[in-house]
């Protein structure tokens, strides 16, 4: 389970292609290496969920599920809903997943998108509180990667907060403890809207939104995800690699300017 | 983590923090081991929290990084951890538990001095950019101390072989 990840004899062949062109600047796709790739974002794809969003990031395909039900609240939280975040590689996604309980791949991106939504505060638990101590309600957004181009976490972060934005709940009001519920629907109650932006480093060119290629190749990838007031609210550094101190307060400001694009872009896909 | 470690009764099964932060720790140290040396093998490392104060993952670096270099492990040099986050609106240096669970951010940093890199780093909570460099510039600072306290370590028990040999030869003299 600990060993690192072996690079495919294919993917080993391109290697020189990739980093060669990225020393000049260019992408295997063509782009910048700022440029995002194109970005689809369709919403209420699953009517049985309460929310759900799909999300095509170039070839990578990610759709998260919202579901909501009654739950007992954390003690240290008695009067807060709770937010529960998961993920599942699906086999048919990349010949690299497998059927089975998650590893730490998935555990990594669940916990990752998780720390977004929860740092930055995008839900306001308190207003999930049914009664106290007793019960609340528990959100549970599950992130399904149908087809794996590289870039995971960004592209489950904008399915997750699709699905959130997305989501309907019924309105209740609380009789002896129990939800009674009313026949208008509420959404859930946003006050966050966090984007994740990763960088890769290929060679010692940083370049932003790696495809699969570029995965298989870089040292190592940094998530930034920030909140609408342009604070940081969650960073993970993933791979074997390593970044100089300059190169992280690059990536960190170039980071913010394109989450406010992309923010823009998510929410304007959601009005 | 063992049971007793935290405030509440952890259970000893791996949770999915665990395996996460095994994740970031391994990758962490593995730039710094000379794995070329170690073909078709592993190297497994251990780390065990028995008393959680809040940086436990970069205290289990700084610790890792000592004991691959104790059991003689090609390392290209040595990795040390330390966080940097927010308390009170102010940054601050190595957070406690209470600081963490009632502080604004929390920024775990694992550093190898000699090559100034950073081969880890993740971050909870809200800091603006402004505040987030400053946090970082701390953290590496940290790290560097911690550097020469891991060298000393290192030095330490060199001196303490060496005394031993040097008493031992004294005594084969004498005898």
């Amino acid at each position: 389970m600990s060993a690192t990840h072996q690079l495919s004899p294919v993917a080993r062949l391109e290697q020189k292609t990739v980093v060669d062109l990225i020393g000049k600047g260019k992408r295997v796709d063509d782009r910048g290496t700022l440029d995002y790739r194109p970005t689809t974002i369709m919403l209420g794809v699953v009517e049985k969920a309460n929310g759900s969003a799909q999300v095509y990031l170039g070839k990578t395909k990610v759709l998260a599920g919202v579901k909501i039900q009654p739950g007992t609240p954390f003690p240290d939280t008695p009067d807060e809903g709770i937010l529960t975040v998961n993920a599942e590689f699906v086999p048919l996604a990349s010949p690299t997943f497998e059927a089975g309980p998650p590893d730490e791949n998935s555990i990594e991106l669940a916990r990752v998108v998780d720390r977004g939504i929860r740092e930055s505060k995008a839900i306001d638990l308190k207003k999930l509180c049914i009664e106290p101590g007793k019960k609340v309600f528990m959100i549970f957004v599950d992130v399904y990667v149908l087809d794996h181009d590289g870039n995971l976490i960004d592209a489950a972060a904008m399915a997750a907060l699709g699905a959130l934005v997305n989501a309907k709940m019924h309105e209740f009001r609380v009789e002896k403890g129990e939800p009674v519920y009313l026949e208008e629907m509420m959404p859930v109650p946003m006050q966050n809207y966090p984007v994740s932006i990763t960088t890769a480093k290929v060679d010692s060119v940083t370049v932003l939104d790696p495809c699969l290629e570029e995965e298989q190749v870089m040292s190592c990838r940094l998530t930034v995800t920030t909140g609408k007031d342009d604070n940081i609210c969650a960073m993970q550094k993933g791979g074997l690699g390593f970044l100089t101190p300059d190169e992280i307060k690059q990536i960190v400001s170039t980071s913010i300017s394109k989450a406010k694009d992309l923010r823009a872009k998510i929410l304007s896909n959601v009005k | 983590m063992a049971p007793f470690s935290t405030d509440d009764r952890k259970s000893p099964a791996p949770s999915r923090r665990e395996l996460e932060l095994s994740k970031v720790i391994r990758e962490a140290l593995e730039p710094a081991i000379m794995s070329e040396y170690f073909p078709r093998s592993t190297i497994d490392i251990f780390i065990e929290v028995l008393q959680a104060d809040a940086g436990t993952r970069c205290a289990g670096i700084t610790a890792a990084a000592l004991a691959l270099a104790d059991a003689g492990i090609p390392m290209r040099e040595l990795v040390a951890g330390c966080a940097a986050g927010k308390v009170d609106g102010k940054v601050v240096l190595d957070l406690s538990d209470v600081e963490d669970k009632q502080g604004e951010a929390d920024l775990p940093v694992a550093l190898m001095p000699k090559s100034n890199v950073v081969c880890l780093l993740q971050m909870d909570g809200s800091l603006t950019e402004d505040e987030f460099k400053q946090a970082l510039d701390m953290a590496t600072d940290a790290c560097r101390r911690i550097y020469e306290m891991q060298r000393d370590a290192l030095r330490q028990k060199y001196h303490v072989v060496k005394d031993e040999a040097e008493k031992e030869e004294e005594a084969e003299v004498k005898a």
